[in-house]
C-alpha cells in the first residue's frame, strides 16, 4: 500500500502548490449558499424561489419594494398618488436611473414591463396580481397613470412582489441568462450549477453603498451545506437545509444562527370536495387530532411557529387561533361519532419531497391513528403531486407549504385544489379588494382567518421557519422573509 | 484491411444500438408524469399562462413530430433549448462535460497507478505478506463507502487543514491548478473502490496466467522472472482489467452524483437529477442519449485495446 500513500502525498503537494493563489479580501465581497439552483434569472418568468433569492432588490427593481418587515417602499416609484375611488394609481418615478445596459429607465419601460407581464401571452406566474389593471399610461417621462378595472386595496404591495419588477424592451427577453435590471448590483457570471456572481453597478441611481462583489453558490446536499460553512467557503446560508445542525453552530462563536419567519403556511391540505372531509364535523375531528407542537419538534427540530389559520403570525393583521384546536383526541372522537363514524375510517396522504411533509405526514398518521383515521402514507415526487393532487384535485390529504406572501386570497378561487366553497369568506375577500385604508383592510383580514378556522378548511400546522446561518461579522441580512428575498443592498461587514 | 472492416461493422452496429434507445429514451420520458410548464410556473400560475408557456416550449405538438424533430436536430449537432434554463442542451451538457470528464480521467488514473502495481506485486508474492497485506486493505477499500470516505476526506482537508476547499468548482478559466485542486478530493474519494476492485482482479488475472505453460517456457528460454512477469504475464492478464476499466469509466461519467452532491461539484450527474426533478424532460433526453453514446463508444475502445493486447481476438472475429 505504499503505492497509495504516495499518490496521496502527491495530490496533497499538489493541492498545496495551487493554493498559493491568494483568496479575494475578503470584507468586500460577500458569499452565500443556496440550496436550489434559479432555473433562469428572469422573475417574470418563472415561480422558483431561487430566482428571486438572487435578484430581489439586488438585480431588478420594481416601482416599489417590500422591506424586511414586509412594509411596502418606494422603489423606482419615488412618490404617488391614489385617487379616492381607488381606481388610478399616479406614480412619480425616479429620475436618472439607468438600466445595467446603459439604456434610460423612463414611464415607457414601466408601460412595457406591466404590459408585458399582463398580456395574452405572458408567462408571468404570478398574472393574478396584475388582473385588476385596466390601464398603464406614461403621462410623461416620469410618471404614470396606472387605471384599475376595480378597487384592489393590495396594488401598491402586489407591485412590489418580484414578478412585477421594470425590465427595458432592448433587453427583456434575454434576461433569462443575461439578466439586465435597474438594482444596484449587475450580472456578472453564471457558472451553471456552481454559482452566480453579481458585482456593484456603477450606474445606480440611489445611494446604496453596497458590496463590491456578491457571490451566490449552489450547495444542495445538507452534509455539504455544513461543511462549506465550517471551511469557510461561504459566508452564510440565509436559509439553512439542516436544522439538525443548527446546534452545532450556535455553540461556535463564529457564527450567527438567526431563526426567523417566512410567508410559508404549512397546512394539511384538505379535500373539502370529497367524503368523508367534506363534513365540517370530520375536518374539525383533523384538527383537534393533529398535535402541532410534537410535528414542529419531530420535523422541524423545533422550528417554527404554530398557526391556527392561514396566515403570518409576524403580519400586524394576525389574529391568534391555534387556541381554536387545541390537540384534545377525544374531543376529536367524539366528533367523529356525530359525523357517523364512531370507528374511524381509512384514507390517504400524498406526501411531496420536503422533510416539512415528509416527517411530518408520519407524524400526522400517528396523530390520527390515535382517533381512528388510518392514513396510508403516499410519497410522491413533485412532479405527479403537481398533477394528481394540484391539478386534478385527486387526493384526501396532502401536506405543503404555501410559499407566496400574503396569499389568503387562495381560499376564494373559483377552483383550487382543497375545493373550498364559502360565498360568507368571498364576500371578505371583495370588500378587502375595495378597502384602502389600513385600519379596515386589517379587520377584514382578521375576519377572513377566522371564517377560515371555523371552516376548518385545512389542518393548519405551522409558519415555516427561515432558519439562516452566517458568519458573526456580516450585518444586514434579513432575519424574516416577508417575501422570498436576499436582498444584499443593506449587507456589510463589521470591524 | 481487415482491421478497417472489423471497426466499419461495429460502429454500424453501434449506430443500430443508439437508434433504437433514442426511442426508447422518447417514449420513456414521455410517460413521466407533471407538467413542466405547471412545474415552471408554480401553484398561483393561471391556465392562460400555462397554455402559454407551453405553446412556446413546442409541447403542444404531437409527440411523434417531437421526436422528429429531436432526432433530426441531434443529426446536426442541435440538442434543442432547455426548458427550465433557456439556452442550448448542448451548452448546457458541454459545460458539465468538462467537470465530468477530467474527473473522470483523474479517478480512473488515479486508481490504474494504485491498483495495477498493487495488483502485480501481490500476484507475483502470493500468499506473502505484501499479497496479504494489498488484499486486505483492498477488502477494506471495498468495504469502505466512498460517500463516507469523501465526507472525512473534507472533514481533514478541507475544514481541519483548510489545504483545499470543501466543494465547488472553481471553473478552468481560474488557472488549470485551481480547477484541478477542486477536484482532486472528489478524484480521490472516488478512486479508492475503485483502485480496490481493479487491484483484485489484476491479482487473480495475473495468478491465472503464472500458471499458464508458457510461462514456464518463457523462463526456460532464459528470460529473468521480472521480464517474464511484465512481458508475458502482465500483458496476457490484461483482458479481464480492460473490461473492468471500460466499466469503470462508464459509470464514472454519469454515475457519480453522490460524490458530485458532497462536494456540490456541477457535473452531468447532478444535471441528470436536476433535469429529472424539475422536468427539463429535452435536457434528460439530450444527457441520456449522449451517455448511451459514451457507453457505446467506449465499449468500442475496450474491444479496440481488446484486439492490441492479445491479437488472437482480433482474428476470431474473421474466422
Amino acid at each position: 500500500m505504499k503505492l497509495s500513500k504516495f499518490a496521496l502525498r502527491g495530490a496533497t503537494a499538489l493541492a498545496m502548490l495551487a493554493m498559493a493563489v491568494p483568496a479575494l479580501a475578503a470584507n468586500n465581497s460577500v458569499t452565500l449558499g443556496m440550496v436550489l439552483e434559479p432555473t433562469h434569472l428572469d422573475p417574470t418568468a418563472g415561480a422558483a424561489a431561487a430566482i428571486d433569492e438572487v435578484v430581489y432588490a439586488n438585480l431588478y427593481e420594481g416601482l416599489t419594494r417590500i422591506d424586511s418587515k414586509g412594509a411596502v417602499q418606494p422603489a423606482l416609484a419615488k412618490s404617488w398618488t391614489v385617487s379616492d375611488d381607488g381606481l388610478t394609481y399616479t406614480f412619480m418615478l425616479e429620475e436618472g436611473v439607468k438600466f445595467h445596459d446603459g439604456t434610460d429607465f423612463n414611464a415607457d419601460d414601466v408601460v412595457f414591463s406591466l404590459d408585458r407581464a399582463r398580456g395574452e401571452d405572458s408567462v408571468n406566474a404570478q398574472k393574478a396580481l396584475f388582473s385588476a389593471i385596466d390601464k398603464v399610461e406614461a403621462v410623461d417621462a416620469s410618471t404614470v397613470k396606472i387605471t384599475l378595472s376595480q378597487a384592489n386595496g393590495s396594488m401598491l404591495f402586489n407591485l412590489g412582489w418580484g414578478d412585477a419588477v421594470m425590465v427595458a424592451p432592448e433587453s427583456a427577453d434575454g434576461n433569462k441568462a443575461n439578466p439586465v435590471g435597474t438594482g444596484p448590483f449587475k450580472f456578472v457570471k453564471w457558472v451553471k450549477g456552481d454559482r452566480i456572481e453579481l458585482a456593484k453597478s456603477d450606474t445606480y441611481w440611489g445611494d446604496a453603498d453596497v458590496l463590491e462583489k456578491a457571490t451566490f453558490k449552489i450547495i444542495s446536499d445538507p452534509a455539504a451545506a455544513f461543511a462549506a460553512m465550517m471551511a469557510g467557503d461561504v459566508d452564510g446560508f440565509p436559509n439553512f437545509p439542516a436544522p439538525e445542525n443548527l446546534d452545532q453552530f450556535r455553540a461556535d462563536p463564529r457564527f450567527s444562527v438567526v431563526v426567523g419567519s417566512t410567508e410559508g403556511e404549512t397546512v394539511l391540505a384538505i379535500n373539502n370536495a370529497k367524503a368523508p372531509f367534506d363534513n365540517l364535523k370530520v375536518r374539525q375531528a383533523v384538527s383537534y387530532a393533529i398535535n402541532r407542537q410534537s410535528i414542529i419538534d419531530g420535523a422541524m427540530f423545533g422550528n417554527g411557529t404554530p398557526i391556527g389559520s392561514h396566515f403570518a403570525p409576524h403580519h400586524p393583521a394576525y389574529v391568534d387561533l391555534t387556541g381554536a384546536y387545541a390537540y384534545d383526541p377525544e374531543k376529536a372522537k367524539a366528533l367523529l361519532a356525530e359525523a357517523g363514524f364512531p370507528d374511524g375510517f381509512d384514507a390517504e396522504i400524498k406526501l411531496p419531497p420536503p422533510s416539512y411533509a415528509r416527517r411530518g405526514g408520519e407524524i400526522i398518521a400517528a396523530d390520527l391513528k390515535k382517533v381512528g383515521i388510518n392514513l396510508k402514507i403516499i410519497p410522491v415526487e413533485w412532479g405527479p403531486w403537481v398533477k394528481d393532487v394540484f391539478t386534478e384535485t385527486n387526493f384526501d390529504l396532502t401536506i405543503v407549504s404555501h410559499t407566496e406572501p400574503q396569499d389568503i386570497s387562495i381560499y376564494a378561487r373559483e377552483k383550487y385544489y382543497f375545493n373550498y366553497k364559502s360565498d360568507a369568506f368571498k364576500g371578505v375577500m371583495d370588500e378587502l379588494n375595495k378597502t384602502t385604508d389600513t385600519d379596515g383592510r386589517y379587520k377584514l383580514l382578521g375576519e377572513a382567518q377566522q371564517i377560515l378556522s371555523d371552516d376548518a378548511v385545512n389542518g393548519f400546522l405551522f409558519q415555516l421557519a427561515k432558519t439562516g446561518v452566517w458568519n458573526a461579522k456580516l450585518n444586514g441580512l434579513w432575519e424574516n422573509s416577508p417575501v422570498q428575498a436576499n436582498d444584499l443592498t443593506g449587507v456589510s461587514w463589521s470591524e | 484491411m481487415i482491421t478497417f472492416i472489423f471497426f466499419l461493422r461495429r460502429i454500424a452496429f453501434s449506430s443500430v444500438t443508439l437508434f433504437v434507445a433514442s426511442i426508447v429514451i422518447f417514449a420513456i420520458i414521455q410517460i413521466l408524469p407533471g407538467d413542466p410548464a405547471q412545474l415552471i410556473l408554480g401553484m398561483n400560475a393561471q391556465a392562460d399562462t400555462l397554455a402559454a408557456l407551453r405553446e412556446q416550449m413546442g409541447l403542444n405538438a404531437p409527440f411523434y413530430s417531437r421526436y422528429f424533430e429531436w432526432v433530426l436536430g441531434i443529426m446536426v449537432g442541435d440538442f434543442g433549448t432547455s426548458y427550465t434554463y433557456s439556452v442550448p442542451v448542448s451548452e448546457l451538457i458541454l459545460e458539465r462535460l468538462w467537470i465530468s470528464l477530467p474527473l473522470a480521467v483523474m479517478a480512473l488514473s488515479l486508481s490504474t497507478l494504485i491498483a495495477i502495481p498493487a495488483g502485480v506485486i501481490a500476484a507475483s508474492r502470493h500468499n506473502k505478506w505484501p499479497d496479504v497485506s494489498i488484499m486486505g486493505f483492498t477488502q477494506l477499500g471495498i468495504a469502505i463507502p466512498n460517500f463516507w470516505f469523501a465526507m472525512l476526506l473534507v472533514l481533514v482537508f478541507a475544514i481541519k487543514l483548510q489545504w483545499m476547499p470543501a466543494g465547488g468548482f472553481a471553473g478552468w478559466d481560474a488557472g488549470i491548478g485551481a480547477g484541478i485542486l477542486s477536484l482532486t478530493l472528489p478524484a480521490i474519494a472516488l478512486a479508492l473502490p475503485q483502485a480496490s476492485i481493479l487491484a483484485r482482479i489484476m491479482r487473480s488475472a495475473l495468478l491465472d496466467v503464472l500458471a499458464e505453460d508458457y510461462m514456464r517456457t518463457a523462463r526456460a528460454k532464459g528470460l529473468t522472472e521480472r521480464m517474464t512477469l511484465w512481458r508475458h504475464g502482465v500483458r496476457n492478464a490484461f483482458i479481464p482489467v480492460l473490461t473492468i476499466l471500460g466499466l469503470q469509466f462508464s459509470f464514472l461519467i454519469a454515475g457519480t452524483i453522490i460524490i458530485e452532491n458532497i462536494f456540490y461539484l456541477p457535473g452531468l450527474g447532478r444535471l441528470i437529477f436536476q433535469a429529472i426533478a424539475q422536468r427539463d424532460l429535452i435536457v434528460l433526453q439530450g444527457l441520456v442519449l449522449l451517455l448511451v453514446a459514451a457507453v457505446i463508444f467506449i465499449n468500442l475502445l475496450v474491444d479496440a485495446a481488446y484486439a492490441m493486447v492479445d491479437p488472437r481476438i482480433k482474428r476470431a472475429y474473421h474466422e
